[in-house]
């Protein structure tokens, strides 16, 4: 037990396991990323598991035709890579025939298809070509071989990062998907700092008014945009590195980094931030009384935990036992994980069957974990949240303060008022 | 290669872990990635099961395929078989662990392991998931099933039978097991074993000791009762009990394989009754298309024709493997089978058709919510609202009763019908509210649907270019109620094209009306 309070998450030995993960592949962010990109199509190529995959985790099926598909490659795709390529292209031509809203076209890699070597980006490259200027068409991989959920987005953002136009006008980039209406909100209170050249990666129409260069500064909305990150730098680009904008603390310490970084008076930046501040203060107090002193558990999931357990721990009392994460890129997290106090096994990689013996063990008074382990572990007693709703609701910035808090005290509170004795 | 949208089935090792989880003391050794391990959450969350599935996954990542993935594949087998202490393992690839061929089912066998392992061989780039249900549940009837006369398996003393089919994840399984159970007891036939759901590796090896099988699910149990056929001499009924002929025609083979009396119990069989009752005649002739397993397909065409007064005007199935028996009764129907996987020509089939009720899946559904067509689901692809907490079979006499509530429930009731008729222009009572039963119809609710908001209005929008409605006729056309507005604008448009029309009047609507009159 560390003796001091100074002693932080940011320099924890971390717990590094290998056996079964039971996490999603990367293709999963396909699901966020078609809504927010509404010109772009993401074509899988894959098997049948990609695209059962594809549809089990959207839950509720999206049901006007989505803007993503699979290329379900069969036996003869197998025998030759030709044939595969000259496949592919057939099947792109189809479809862009049929959906001329189509402006970009994602071309994602699967576990299949990396496994056989069939080379995307040589496709992309053709494909760019034969359809240009009208579409154009990027790879990347959400292969489950390679990426873990949310890291599907990054390898995606990764993806576009060289497509962009140089510049080197000074300009914050601000790179992840949000919803439309956070993003908004972002927008305003940079822009009331003064800060107006300000882009957003990934655009909801095509990227060609997006630029990047020398003078180029960014920051990042999500946690798991490690790639994103370095393909930036190696364009030039500066991080500034912040915690994650969840919760007051976390947005307010997000802006004031970038308030720095573009000089932004001091005075200013309280009168943009004060009033919005103290609203989700207030937001996030009524919803973190029933969290009080209670204990999490994170399995790892999206590669929020660490920004979440900041959250939780300094913003709404409770107490972390572990914080589990697929990945730790510290380039990313490390602010946040300074902000943890120490205490809490800070676990990367997974082996689920240890994993769950601990969570049996400890008895968190809530466990943050997938949709495959929810409902084993409630029917153990345990109370779960289950991880993914985290990542499809808008849970960033001021405003949404007192909705991510709100996610947390209601599998608690349902668990109390759940009265099932029969009456006396 | 091939584009797909939505798919019917997943892949095969998707049906060995329906097989597994429904078995109990069985483990899947799985060699995959760990993005395939989303297989778990259908389970636990479709089905709300209380437990993980009996799967360990191998989830090797890219670093792991240039030095030794089947290392890997050694020690998860092994850390499987110690935690769980299984009675037997089932060993097989996913599509990727397929391409790298590293043979888990033969590495398993020679590991030693003090239980039997029995070894898949599932192509996940030509078949599908009820294949793989299939085949998993026939090889751990092979591998583990004994002969008469072996150890502790003797033919049971009263007639006894098993209930081969049901697994995990299966369309109102665990309720048509009930069903029958109870529908044999009243023949005086206890059952044996259910499998693969609830049955153990021991119970499988007892399966010889029944006196016949019944196959309750071609789909998944169809390789193994062919199998005990021949190796066990055990007899297995062909007809599938949906329906009350059908549960009929059951009871009867059943008592002629057994040479028991085909009695039992109908007091509580309602669809009859409730189909001639008066209520029910605005049933008559609706138009439905019907689509799903070929099981559930097919005996849905005969309920829907012969027991709720219907007309098929489509029928078709997803899975290929019972396309054969699909396409001959389709023929005795008169219609041409929709043998497909692909959504997107099953949706252009309905659109085309315009029936007046979908019987579906879940993907058809949402068809029919897109093309404002009421649908009622018979068949997996299973969705949460599958596994409802009360009773609710498809099979036996029960099954019968709950087949007419689902059907009847999507559609506007007959008296409300019939007042819609005389009331079409009643600014409360009118068509645009829906079915008084439903809730979501509140006025001024649109229906969001951002990527395809063109087909809000389907019933004037002409079948053909050529053929225009004037402004009277349309408007004439809109005062129809809403449940028979399709199939007025189709009747219409056929009746003006057969003839050469090309402007539809409301001259030509009326003389369309009194051609089609019935």
């Amino acid at each position: 037990m560390h003796s001091s309070n100074l002693q932080t998450c940011g320099s924890a030995p971390v717990l590094k396991e290998r056996g079964q993960r039971e996490v999603f592949c990367g293709l999963t962010s396909i699901i966020w990323l078609h809504r927010k990109m509404q010109d772009a199509f993401f074509l899988v190529v894959g098997s049948r598991t990609c695209a059962h995959l594809l549809q089990s985790a959207a839950g509720v099926m999206i049901f006007a035709e989505p803007r993503f598909g699979t290329a379900i490659l069969e036996e003869t795709d197998l025998a030759g890579l030709a044939d595969a390529h000259q496949e592919l292209d057939r099947e792109v031509e189809r479809l862009l025939s049929r959906r001329s809203d189509i402006k970009r076209l994602f071309l994602v890699g699967s576990c299949p298809s990396e496994v056989i070597k069939l080379d995307l980006s040589k496709a992309a490259e053709r494909l760019t070509k034969k359809f240009a200027p009208s579409v154009r068409v990027v790879n990347f991989t959400g292969s489950g071989i390679e990426t873990t959920f949310t890291q599907g987005e990054d390898e995606c953002l990764a993806a576009m990062v060289p497509t962009l136009r140089e510049s080197s006008e000074r300009q914050l980039m601000v790179i992840g998907a949000l919803p439309d209406v956070v993003e908004e909100q972002m927008r305003s209170l940079l822009s009331g700092m003064g800060i107006s050249n300000v882009f957003v990666l990934p655009a909801a129409r095509h990227e060609d008014d997006i630029s990047v260069g020398p003078n180029t500064l960014f920051a990042a909305t999500q946690p798991f945009l490690g790639e994103t990150h370095s393909a930036l730098l190696r364009r030039g680009a500066h991080h500034i590195a912040a915690p994650f904008p969840f919760g007051a603390e976390g947005t307010t310490a997000w802006l004031k980094a970038i308030a720095g970084a573009f000089q932004v008076p001091e005075q200013l930046f309280e009168d943009v931030t004060a009033a919005p501040y103290a609203r989700a203060k207030k937001a996030i107090s009524q919803a973190a009384a029933a969290l009080e002193d209670k204990s999490v558990f994170f399995f790892p999931d999206s590669q929020l935990e660490i920004p979440l357990a900041r959250f939780l721990t300094q913003e709404c009392g409770m107490k972390a036992v572990e914080i589990g994460t697929p990945f730790i890129h510290r380039p990313l997290v490390q602010p946040d994980l300074d902000l943890i106090p120490a205490g809490p096994t800070v676990s990367e990689g997974q082996d689920v069957d240890l994993q769950l013996d601990r969570a049996k063990e400890q008895r968190a008074d809530l466990t943050v974990c997938g949709l495959g382990l929810a409902n084993p572990l409630e029917a153990e007693g345990l109370t779960t949240k289950w991880a993914i709703e985290l990542v499809f609701t808008p849970v960033h910035f001021y405003e949404q303060a007192g909705d991510l808090a709100g996610l947390f005290p209601r599998p608690i509170r349902r668990r109390m008022i759940l009265n099932q004795e029969a009456a006396e | 290669m091939k584009l797909t949208v939505w798919t019917y089935e997943g892949p095969p090792h998707v049906g060995a872990m329906r097989v597994a989880t429904g078995m109990k003391g069985l483990h899947y050794v799985l060699h995959a990635p760990q993005g395939d391990t989303y297989a778990d959450l259908l389970f636990t969350m479709i089905e709300r099961r209380d437990h993980r599935p009996p799967v360990t996954f191998t989830t090797f990542q890219a670093r792991d395929l240039g030095s030794d993935t089947a290392n890997l594949f050694k020690t998860a087998c092994q850390e499987a078989y110690d935690r769980f202490a299984p009675e037997a393992i089932i060993v097989g690839a996913s599509c990727t662990a397929e391409l790298i061929q590293d043979d888990p089912g033969g590495m398993a066998e020679n590991m030693g392991l003090n239980v039997p392992v029995i070894p898949l061989e599932l192509p996940s780039y030509q078949r599908k998931e009820n294949f793989g249900a299939d085949e998993t549940f026939f090889q751990i009837v092979r591998t583990l099933a004994k002969p008469l006369g072996a150890k502790s398996v003797e033919k049971t003393k009263h007639i006894t039978c098993n209930l081969i089919g049901p697994t995990a994840l299966g369309f109102r399984h665990r309720d048509d097991i009930e069903e029958i159970s109870s529908l044999l007891s009243d023949m005086g036939i206890s059952v044996n074993v259910v499998a693969p759901m609830g049955a153990t590796p021991a119970e499988i090896a007892r399966l010889g000791a029944a006196h016949f099988n019944v196959l309750m699910y071609p789909e998944t149990g169809e390789s193994a009762v062919r199998w005990m056929e021949r190796e066990l001499n055990l007899p297995y009924t062909k007809v599938v009990p949906i329906g009350v002929g059908a549960t009929r025609d059951f009871i009867n083979e059943v008592a002629q394989i057994t040479g028991l009396d085909p009695v039992v119990d109908e007091s509580r069989l309602r669809l009859p009754w409730y189909s001639a009752s008066v209520d029910s005649t605005y049933l008559t002739g609706k138009r439905v298309f019907i689509f799903g397993d070929g099981t559930h397909a097919m005996a849905a065409a005969r309920i829907a024709r012969d027991e709720m007064g219907f007309e098929v005007v489509g029928l078709g199935c997803y899975n290929r493997e019972m396309a054969r028996p699909l396409r001959a009764m389709a023929k005795s129907f008169g219609l041409t089978p929709l043998i497909t996987d692909d959504y997107l020509e099953v949706e252009k089939h309905i659109e085309d058709l315009a029936p007046e009720m979908i019987l579906g899946t879940q993907m058809e559904r949402h068809i029919g919510k897109r093309l404002g067509i009421p649908c009622a689901v018979i068949s997996a692809p299973v969705h949460v609202q599958d596994f409802p907490a009360r009773y609710s079979p498809q099979m036996g006499f029960e099954g019968a009763n709950v087949i007419f509530d689902t059907w009847v429930h999507p559609l506007v009731m007959g008296l409300e019908e019939h007042l819609l008729h005389m009331f079409r222009d009643d600014f409360e009572f009118n068509d645009a509210a829906g079915p008084s039963h439903h809730g979501g119809h509140a006025l001024g609710q649109t229906q969001t649907q951002p990527e395809d908001a063109g087909t809000n209005q389907p019933a004037i929008e002409p079948q053909s270019a050529e053929i225009i409605w004037l402004q009277d006729a349309e408007k004439e056309l809109r005062k129809i109620p809403f449940f028979v507005r399709g199939k007025a604008r189709r009747n219409t448009e056929t009746y003006a094209s057969e003839r050469g029309v090309s402007h539809i009047s409301i001259e030509t609507l009326y003389e369309a009306k009194a051609h089609y009159a019935r």
